[in-house]
C-alpha cells in the first residue's frame, strides 16, 4: 500500500483525536504494528497535540498528584484491610454427623430384626398353641376313648352277661359277630367287627329269634353301622331270645329276614341260672 | 516507544510509579482540555483528579489495539467535563459557554508558564487560521467524531480529514522542533 498516500490521508490526526470508529482504529493500529513509519507519524502528531492540549491547561503551583496518589492508596488500602470473613458455619457435615446416621441406621436395621424375631416367635407359638391344643384334643379323645373302652369292659365282665357268639353262614361262612346280653336291664351289646361293611343302599338288621316255632323279632337296623369306628352296638332287647341273627337288608329294614341274606347266626346257650 | 508501553503495564498492574510518570506526562493536556470546557480552575482541576482516578480504577480496561493511551484518557477526561456541564448545578452557575474555543485561552497568556512552548504556541495561536481553530477545538478538545465535526461545519469529511491534517501540520512545525 502507499504508506505516504495514507499518511498524507488525515485519518491518523483523527486516530489521535480519537475520532475514528472502533474498526478503524484495529486497522490503524495494525498499521503501525506493521508500518514503523507510520507509527512514527502518530507519535508526532499526538505529541503535538499533547503539547497545545497542555498549553490550554491554567497555571497552577499546587501538587495536584499527591491528592490522587493518597485517595488511590486509600482505595487499595481500604480493599486490603476489609478484614477477612471467616465463616462461623461450620462445615455441614462432619464426623459426627456421619456417625449419628450410622448410629440411627444401625439402631433401626436393629429394631427391624428385633421386630421380625418377635413376629417369628409369635408365629412359632401360635403354631405351638394350635399344637398343643390339638393334643389336648387327642388327649381327651384318648380319655373319652378309655373311658368308654372301661365301661364296655366293666359291662363285659359283668356277671349277668350272656355271650352269644354267631357264626357266619353259607356264603358268609367267613363273617362273625358277638352279643352279649344283659337280661337284667334287657339290652344286648352286638360286636359286629367280624362284619363287611354294608354296600350301598343296604344295612344290617339284628333279629332275636324263637326257635319253635322259629320266630324272627327285629331288633331294628344298624345305621350307622361303616361310620361306627368299634363296631360295637347297644340294643335294646326285652325279649325271651333263643337266637340272634344278622341279615343284609334294604333301607329301612325288613319285615322278616331276608334268608338268603342271612349272615352270621348263633344260639343263647342257656345261662347258668 | 517500547517505554511506554511497559509503563502502561506497570500502571494496569497498579504500580503507583508508572502512574506518577503517566500523570506527569499527561495530566497538563487533560487539565487543559477540562478547563477548556469548564472554564473553572478550582472544578477543572477536581475534575482532572477524578479523571486520573477514573483511569486508575479502569486500567485494566485499557487496550493499545483500541487506540493510544493518550486518546484514551484524552476520552475519559472530555467526557467527564461535559458531564459536568450537563450537571444542573453547572448550569445554574455558568453562563453562554460554546462559544469560547481553546485559542481565547491561550491567546490571554495567564497559563504559558512552559518556557519552552509558549512563544510557539501563541505565534501558532495568532496564525492560526478561523478554519484550523474551529476542526482543532471539534476534534480534540471536544471530542467530536469525524461525522459530528463535518455536519457541525457543514463540511464533507474528507474536506475535514485534509483540513484538520494541514492544521496540525502547522502546528507541529511550531511545536516540535
Amino acid at each position: 500500500m502507499d504508506i505516504t498516500a495514507y499518511i498524507a490521508s488525515g485519518i491518523l490526526e483523527l486516530y489521535v483525536a480519537g475520532a475514528l470508529s472502533d474498526q478503524e482504529n484495529r486497522e490503524v493500529y495494525r498499521l503501525m504494528q506493521q508500518h514503523p513509519e507510520i507509527q512514527k507519524e502518530v507519535e508526532q502528531i499526538e505529541a503535538a497535540i499533547k503539547k497545545l492540549t497542555a498549553a490550554a491547561a491554567p497555571n497552577t503551583t499546587a501538587d495536584l498528584f499527591e491528592p490522587i496518589k493518597t485517595r488511590v492508596q486509600n482505595q487499595s488500602a481500604n480493599r486490603e484491610s476489609i478484614p477477612k470473613v471467616i465463616s462461623i458455619v461450620k462445615p455441614k457435615y462432619n464426623w459426627i454427623t456421619y456417625t449419628g446416621w450410622a448410629a440411627a441406621f444401625i439402631i433401626g436395621a436393629g429394631l427391624l430384626w428385633t421386630l421380625n424375631q418377635t413376629n417369628n416367635l409369635k408365629s412359632n407359638l401360635t403354631t405351638a398353641e394350635i399344637e398343643n391344643a390339638y393334643l389336648e384334643e387327642q388327649i381327651a379323645n384318648a380319655k373319652t376313648d378309655l373311658a368308654a373302652s372301661k365301661n364296655l369292659l366293666n359291662i363285659l365282665r359283668d356277671k349277668d352277661i350272656i355271650s352269644v357268639p354267631l357264626g357266619g353262614q353259607g356264603e358268609f361262612a367267613n363273617t362273625y359277630a358277638k352279643v352279649y346280653w344283659n337280661k337284667k336291664d334287657n339290652s344286648i351289646y352286638l360286636d359286629a367287627q367280624g362284619l363287611p361293611e354294608a354296600p350301598a343302599g343296604k344295612v344290617y338288621q339284628v333279629w332275636s329269634l324263637k326257635l319253635n316255632p322259629l320266630t324272627p323279632t327285629s331288633l331294628g337296623t344298624i345305621d350307622n353301622f361303616n361310620s361306627d369306628d368299634n363296631k360295637i352296638f347297644a340294643i335294646a332287647n326285652a325279649n325271651e331270645s333263643e337266637a340272634f341273627g344278622i341279615t343284609l337288608e334294604p333301607e329301612g329294614g325288613s319285615e322278616t329276614p331276608t334268608m338268603d341274606q342271612l349272615y352270621t347266626l348263633g344260639v343263647v346257650v342257656a345261662a347258668a341260672p | 516507544m517500547q517505554q511506554l508501553e511497559l509503563l502502561i503495564t506497570k500502571f494496569q498492574q497498579k504500580d503507583v510509579k508508572a502512574f506518577e510518570e503517566l500523570y506527569n506526562m499527561y495530566s497538563k493536556s487533560m487539565h487543559g482540555v477540562i478547563y477548556n470546557i469548564v472554564r473553572d480552575h478550582d472544578i477543572a482541576e477536581e475534575l482532572m483528579q477524578d479523571v486520573f482516578i477514573k483511569a486508575w480504577n479502569n486500567a485494566a480496561s485499557y487496550s493499545a489495539e483500541k487506540g493510544r493511551f493518550f486518546t484514551w484518557i484524552l476520552n475519559i477526561a472530555r467526557n467527564a467535563a461535559i458531564d459536568k456541564t450537563r450537571s444542573k448545578a453547572f448550569k445554574n452557575s455558568k453562563k453562554n459557554l460554546g462559544a469560547e474555543y481553546f485559542v481565547d485561552i491561550l491567546a490571554h497568556g495567564d497559563s504559558l508558564d512552559d518556557q519552552t512552548d509558549a512563544i510557539g504556541i501563541k505565534k501558532f495561536v495568532s496564525q492560526l487560521a478561523k478554519k484550523c481553530i474551529e476542526v482543532i477545538e471539534l476534534l480534540y478538545f471536544k471530542g467530536y467524531t469525524q461525522k459530528e465535526a463535518s455536519e457541525t461545519l457543514d463540511m464533507p469529511i474528507g474536506t475535514i480529514k485534509t483540513r484538520n491534517r494541514n492544521c496540525i501540520n502547522e502546528l507541529r512545525t511550531i511545536v516540535l522542533q
